[in-house]
Parts: C-alpha cells; structure tokens; sequence
C-alpha cells in the first residue's frame, strides 16, 4: 500500500493517511478548527445492569470475552503506574490466548514494562499503537517492524481524539487502586495507591465498554471516585493492579549531577530577572532531574522573600509536596503523581487536587489550564534555530519517548527549555531537528550551561534581560558553540518509509518518524 | 615488543571516551572498525580522524578498533596516538590546533580562593569544569590516575591543554613526584600550561630540578611566558622544610597542603576539627606568608556536606590561608562565598581605606577614625580587601564617590 505525502505548514512531509484513515496537515497554532459535534458512546440502560450494583465478574478474561472482544478492536490503558503497570500485558497475553487479532492498543503512554508486548506486534496479535513508544517498543517501531503505523499524541492530544472521535475505544481496561463493586474507583487509596486516574478519564466516558480492575475493593460507596461507576460495564477482582513504587522511574529523583545542577540555578535566575517569580504566580516543571531542582531553586527565592504561588502544576512528587506543605504554594493541580509522597499528598491534602487532560491539557475544549501556567520546564532532545523541539526521537534517529504533556505544556506564559547544550557528543541545538513535536514559536527560552538563548519573537524578554549577568546569546551562537567542540553533526539518513505520525495538539500532523536504515 | 595494545575507556558508565585496541600487522591493510553511539552524525568523521592519524604515522597495515562513548575529538585523538606511540616508540605528536581563547597567562598574585582537581584520564569531569568558574582547575596527573593508565593519562591532559576551554579558570596540571613527574613536562610546558603542582615537595632540591627542566623545555619549544609552582606539603620533613621550599625559587606562588598524606605520615587520624594538623597548617601560613606568596588548603573531602565546608573554610581563612582545593564543582560557589570579605568586614575596611586617603589629603601624618588611631598594616590590610572586593564584583570601583557623598 503506498502513502501519500503531503508538505504542512512547518515543511514537513506528513502521510495524508495513516491506517487507513484521512488526516489533516499541521496548519499552524490555533490554525485548524474542526466543525460538528463530538463523538458520543452508546446510549446504555440500566435494564442491564445489576440492580444492586455489583458488576463483578470472575476474570479479566470472562470480561473481555463479554465485552465483546473481537479482531481489530481498540483496547486503552491508562500509565499512572508508570513503570509498574500489570494489567496491559495481561490484556494481550488473554487477547493471544483468544486467537484475537490485529489490535490496536491505546496506551496513555507506554513504558519499558511493557516490551513483552513486542512479540505480539510481532505474531499479529496487537497492529499498531497509538500513543506513546517508549524504550523497546519505540525501537521497535523505527525498525518498521510493526504492522500498522504508529501514532503519538500528547496527553491533551489523546483526550482531543477520543473526545473528537478519531480514536474510538471499543474496549477501556482501568486500573483502580481502590474501587467498589459499582465500579467507582480512585487511585490515590489502597495497597497499589497511584495518586489519580485523570488519564483514564475520557476512556471511563468514551469507550464502549468499561472494566475497571482492582485489588482493593471497598463496599459502596467508593469514596472519593475520580472514576464514575455509571460509565462502568465490569469490575474484576485482582492480587495486585500495579506496583506502586515503581511510579519513581529514575526520571523522578533530585539530579545530583553539577552540570545540571547549574542549568537549574540559571533557569531559576532567568526566571528571577523575567519577573515571572512573584507572589501570586504559577509554574510547572515536569519530571527529570533538573526540573525537579529549579522547583527547589523556586521555593528557595519564595522562602527567602516571604512569597508564595498561586499554584503549581503536577506531576506531583515530594519536592512540589514539601513546598505545599510549607505553605510556599497554595494549590498542587495534579495531573499524575511521580512518588509515594505525592500519593499521599493527594489523599490527605484538600489543597492538592486530581485533574485530569480534560482540564489541564484539551485543545479542543472551552480553554485550559496550560494557557494560566506562568513558566513550564520542559526538556527536549533536540532544538532547532527557530526553537522548533523534538522530544521523541534521538541522535540516531530512533523513537524512544512519548510526547506526554509537553506538547500542551508550550502554551504557557514562558516555556523554558533547560538543556545540557551537548549531550557526550550530541550537540543539542541542530540545523534541523530530526522530527518536530512542537512549534519553534510557543518555545520562549533555551537555557544551556553555556549560554541561554531567547526566543526573538519575545522582544519582552529579552528587553528584561538586556543587562543580565547571565550568558545571554543567540540560538545560533549557541549552535556554533557546540559544534566548535562537537564537530558539526552529519544528517541521518533515513528509508522514505513512514513509522509513525506526530499529532499536534489539535489532532493533526505536525511530523512523520520514519524508519531507520 | 607486544604488537597489540588497547587504550582508553569504554563500558557500562564511561560517557565522553573511548577504547581504542591496535594491532600492528605485517601485511593486510588497514582494517577500520568503529562502535559508536554517535556514529549515525559522527561516524563519518570518526573514520577521518582515524585514518587522517594513521596517515600521520605512516602506518600501512593495521587492525583498529574505536568503541566509542561520544568522546569529543581532542579525547578520540588522544587515545589513537597514545596506542600508536605505544606500539611504534615514535616520537611524533599528533598535536590538534590549540584553540586561541586558551592562550592566556595569569599573573603571580592572582586569586587562587578555589582550584578543582579534575582527574587526569577521565574526559567526562574534564569537558565542562570550566562552567562552573573555579579559579584554577587541576588536571591531576598523580594519585588520580591509576598506574597503569598514566601513560595514556598525559596524552589526554595535552590534549586537553590545547583544545579544552577551560574559560579562563587557570591552567593547572599537577605532576608525578620528582622526579617522575620531570618526565610529564614535555606534555604542558609546550602547550600553555600556567601552573605546576609539585606533590610530596620536601625541599628546595625538588624544586630547582624541576625549574631546571623548566627552563630547559622553555627554550627548546620556544615559550616565553612564566609557568607558576605550587608545592604540596604532605609530609612532616615538607612541613619542617616549608620556609626552604616557599622561597626556593620566584616562580613558587603558594604552598598547599595535602592532609590526607600529612596525617598518614604522622600516623594519626584525620578527624574534621583538624587539629592534628593544626601546626601543619599554621607552620605553613607562616612560611607563605614570610616569603610574600599564597597558602592553600587541604580538600574538603565529604562532597555532600556543604555546611561543614563552609564552617571549614571559615577556619581556614581565619587561620591566614588564600584558599582551598575542590574535588566537586558544587564546592566551589561555597568556597568562594565564605573566602570572599563579608559585608561587614568591606564596609570597614572602606572606612579605614577613606580615613587614610582623607589624612593623606589633609597632610596628616596620622591616621584616626574617631577616637583611634589606625597603624599602616591596618590601612594595608584594608586596602588588601577592597581591592579584593572590587575584583570579585562586591564592590563597585568608584565607591568612594559614593561612600563620600
């Protein structure tokens, strides 16, 4: 089957159709609105259900069966467990035993727990993912071994599709810390405690059919229920949903590494120096070491001044935690919770609130939370001379991350992207990037180690840094600078065989990953 | 004489170096095989580079192997030529260009408050030391580098010399002990290095043989500049000969003192209130301090214990010393904050600085502030801290317009 390419708004070369169905060109921010109505699920009735509310069945087996679990489905997950997550593979190796084929599995986002996985893209079981493809799975997917195409939203992306109906989920398995037999359930209570479920939200609302699966099951009501029992078919009965302490994936934890440690000091300055640090204002900065250091840098100028933040957004974690606590910020908007202090942050905390993609992240919703954030963190691999990013690719061209919130984290007041400006003897900062995620013009600040370059479409920040201590430069000097001690890196060369398909915020393609020689 | 040898760095850990295995053969060709993480943007000028310096060295038939962690090229190159050099005896350098920012010099007096000591044969913590703008950085040579990787150790420090920026932190090297570390010198003299660590100093004898050597490779590559010395004290005849070696020669800036060794030579243990060596390190201060050079201390080794560095330095400097060695770059920013004047020790310093230049104005032959009267080492002593503040930014240069007005 041959694909047809088309040139979007950003020049990049995108498939005007990926498995099989038609796809819009990335137009440009804010560009492309979509008429009509939003998908809406079957209508359901109680006739069907158990009037006493138990939905238990005996197996995750018996429940897909009566879910109705067939060839060519779309079956989604949620990652709250991270790297812990026990019931994804579960689904396949049933899907497997049933002889099902030609799956299509909706992930929130994959991680390295699921290369099992692999040797059911390989026999046919599962066609293609979309989602994210993390690790193995990514790898996978550049060698051009997976059946379909691949497809990588953000997590506002993936609420976006479902809600818009490009992706229909025939089958939505939810893994739930603590649930009641209606199908009520929570994350941030129970032996498997994960903090929320927002990422399963839109499935729990969407899907067509609906298994919640616990090891924690409580008598009705469950309270609180982040998931509503009204949206659910199934609850079944499990020894353990996920392991909670693999939440803390490496990516989670305080950098102890100088280099970034500086990267961190000087982000905090240059925010400092933009006047973004004042009282009343808001941040967020995701995972990764050295986010999770400037969040320190940030509660240290708050401490000093006798200031606080209106709120912060999660990824929660104890350091976002430890600032909640000592009163440096008002509220924790949380969108998924990286440590066990986090969890139990969410329990116990009024002022530390579950949110969900819906109301952090939806491009095509009545606004978001993103637009209010008044600096992001946020990290790439690789950033162009117009502060177009990649967050999904490597050096060598192979995918091996997802896109997670960042995409929708570039809409903030400032974005920051605070990266070492070579990595051994990767510069960071290229002619081109090998695949764009995000627009060069919603990126504000690339801060290296050795110099930090500003965004010349925001003449106000570099008015407020004219005479800054810090190493103000442009991208290009920072480009040249790394290359005087890298070398100037040659191009990759790939096969013109499409892998899979960035999608931009608002459900179109903003680039292609193609497959690696 | 073995025909196959590997040099460098390679597995689980190693970033920023390579392995590089030759084998010499007698016929065959060349045979080029390269592992690299980088090599989808680096591959094609890996291979260059191995084939330019196998070029250089006019070897024809060979079996080499690059197993590369994203070393930059001045690391790759340093790792060839010490594997050829090791097969082949030559004595031709392969020298990459010397990168016109490392050309500088520093000056005798300079502020020496931190010098972070850099391991000799690791690139990883060499490439970006300079970021973290220690005054000095020390690319080690002695018990930072295993035995056996001393000799590709001396390669990778030149290399470095030449085409690392160090941004302007002095270029220091500490050598082998003498006389070993004479035999290290054909590495740095040549390529701009500013200053010379001397460890296990024990008399002035070391000292004029090093200087002898000095002079003798001054001459033969032509450099013209002065290259500083600075003798570590690490034992007690060094301690006892302290004097004798700080004014060996005019090239000595400062004496440090390495306590790790010092106390082993006492047979005590080193404990953190130091006063083991609390005579060690006032004995040393006097002998700097005698002959007009600068004292440095001992490394504070607990890399994750910031407060007890700070209370360390404050002892440190109280005792006389002008600075202090760092293993971690997190140490510097420390050092310099707690060596620097505190507020309130400029503020009275500008006022006997003003009271001087006022009675100097006035012709009075006297000095007084208020109802005191200030001798000449006070007014000297202030003067030291001013200019000291003006030159770490904590003062501006005109403040004395302001402080008048």
């Amino acid at each position: 089957m041959s694909t047809n390419f088309v040139k979007n708004a950003l020049g990049r070369m995108v498939p005007t159709s990926v498995n099989g169905k038609e796809q819009v060109p990335y137009m440009g921010v804010g560009k492309y609105k979509p008429t009509g109505r939003k998908y809406a699920p079957y209508i359901a009735s109680c006739a069907d259900y158990p009037a006493d509310g138990n939905k238990i069945v005996p197996s995750l087996k018996e429940a897909l069966i009566k879910s109705g679990l067939k060839d060519g489905m779309v079956i989604s997950t949620h990652h709250h467990f991270r790297n812990g997550d026990l019931i994804a593979n579960q689904i396949f190796d049933i899907a497997h035993e049933l002889g099902v084929k030609d799956l299509v599995w909706v992930p929130s986002a994959s991680f390295e727990c699921h290369a099992p996985l692999i040797k059911y893209l390989e026999d046919g079981t599962i066609h293609h993912i979309e989602g994210s493809m993390n690790g193995s799975l990514g790898r996978f997917t550049s060698q051009g071994k997976m059946k379909g195409m691949g497809i990588l939203r953000s997590h506002g992306g993936r609420y976006q599709s479902i809600q818009d109906g490009e992706v229909v989920i025939d089958i939505a398995v939810i893994a739930a810390p603590t649930a009641d037999s209606f199908g009520n359930s929570t994350g941030d209570r129970g032996p498997a405690a994960c903090g929320l479920l927002g990422f399963a939200l839109a499935d729990s609302q969407y899907a067509h059919k609906v298994i919640v699966t616990t090891d924690n099951l409580v008598p009705f009501p469950c309270i609180p229920w982040q998931i509503h029992g009204n949206y659910v078919d199934y609850v079944v009965l499990f020894d353990q949903v996920g392991i909670p302490e693999k939440i803390v994936s490496g990516t989670t934890e305080i950098t102890k590494s100088p280099d970034r440690l500086l990267l961190a000091e000087m982000t905090s300055q240059f925010c400092d120096e933009a006047g973004i640090i004042k009282d009343g204002f808001s941040f967020q900065a995701g995972a990764g070491g050295t986010a999770l250091s400037i969040g320190i840098y940030f509660a240290d100028l708050l401490r000093e001044r006798g200031m606080k933040a209106r709120f912060a957004r999660g990824g929660s974690n104890k350091y976002l935690v430890n600032m909640l606590e000592e009163g440096l910020v008002d509220y924790i908007l949380d969108g998924q919770t990286f440590d066990l202090d986090g969890v139990r942050s969410m329990r116990e905390n009024a002022n530390h609130l579950n949110t969900s993609p819906f109301t952090s992240y939806n491009y095509h919703g009545k606004g978001n939370f993103s637009t209010m954030v008044d600096a992001v963190i946020l990290g790439a691999t690789e950033v162009d001379l117009n502060f177009n990013a990649n967050v999904v690719t490597h050096s060598d061209g192979v995918l091996l991350h997802g896109i997670g919130g960042w995409q929708n984290c570039l809409f903030s007041k400032c974005t920051i992207l605070p990266i070492p400006l070579f990595r051994d003897r990767i510069p960071v900062i290229r002619d081109e990037v090998t695949t764009i995620c995000g627009p060069g013009e919603l990126i504000d600040v690339i801060v290296t180690e050795r110099g930090i370059a500003i965004n010349p479409l925001r003449t106000d920040l570099i008015e407020k840094l004219k005479n800054s201590s810090l190493p103000i430069k442009t991208i290009q000097q920072l480009k040249d600078e790394a290359e005087a001690i890298c070398g100037k890196p040659e191009k990759i060369e790939f096969t013109d065989e499409a892998v899979a398909v960035i999608k931009w915020v608002d459900g179109t393609v903003i680039d292609t990953v193609w497959k690696i020689k | 004489m073995n025909n196959i040898v590997t040099i460098g760095n390679k597995g689980k850990g190693v970033r920023s170096d390579c392995a590089v295995t030759l084998e010499m053969c007698e016929t065959g060709g060349l045979q080029i095989q390269i592992e690299s993480k980088v090599k989808a943007i680096f591959g094609n000028q890996i291979e260059a580079l191995v084939k330019d310096m196998l070029n250089f060295y006019a070897i024809q038939n060979a079996v080499i192997i690059i197993e590369d962690s994203g070393a930059l090229p001045f690391v790759m190159a340093a790792r060839i030529e010490a594997a050829i050099k090791k097969l082949t005896g030559t004595e031709k350098d392969y020298l990459l260009p010397m990168l016109a920012q490392n050309n500088y010099k520093t000056s005798k007096d300079k502020n020496r408050f931190s010098r972070l000591y850099l391991p000799g044969n690791t690139p990883s913590l060499m490439i970006n030391a300079g970021i973290h703008k220690p005054d000095g950085i020390i690319l080690d040579l002695e018990d930072a580098v295993a035995p056996d990787k001393k000799y590709e150790a001396s390669f990778l420090v030149r290399n470095a010399l030449r085409n690392l920026d160090f941004y302007n932190a002095e270029r220091m090297v500490r050598i082998n002990q003498i006389p070993r570390g004479l035999d290290d010198l054909e590495f740095l003299i040549p390529h701009n290095v500013n200053l010379l660590l001397v460890p296990k100093c024990e008399g002035a004898h070391q000292i004029n043989m090093l200087n002898e050597r000095i002079e003798y490779l001054k001459g033969k590559f032509n450099v013209t500049c002065d290259i500083w010395l600075m003798p570590i004290i690490e034992s007690a005849l060094g301690v006892i000969k302290a004097f004798e070696i700080a004014s060996a020669a005019p090239n000595v800036v400062a004496l440090a003192i390495g306590l790790e060794d010092y106390t082993a030579d006492l047979g005590v243990m080193r404990t953190k209130v130091a006063t083991e060596s609390f005579f060690a390190r006032t004995q040393i201060v006097n002998a700097c301090k005698a002959t007009g050079i600068q004292a440095i201390d001992s490394v504070f080794s607990d890399v994750a214990d910031l407060d007890g560095l700070r209370d360390n330095v404050r002892i440190s400097k109280s005792l006389g010393f002008d600075g202090m060695g760092c293993i971690h770059p997190r140490q510097i920013k420390v050092i310099h904050e707690s060596f620097a004047p505190e507020a309130a020790e400029i503020e009275k310093a500008k006022k006997i600085v003003n009271a001087f230049i006022e009675a100097s104005e006035k012709g009075l032959g006297v000095v007084s502030l208020g109802t005191k009267m200030i001798d000449a080492p006070v007014v000297k002593r202030a003067q030291k801290t001013i200019d000291l503040s003006i030159k770490l930014g904590k003062l501006n240069q005109n403040w004395r317009e302001e402080y008048v007005n």
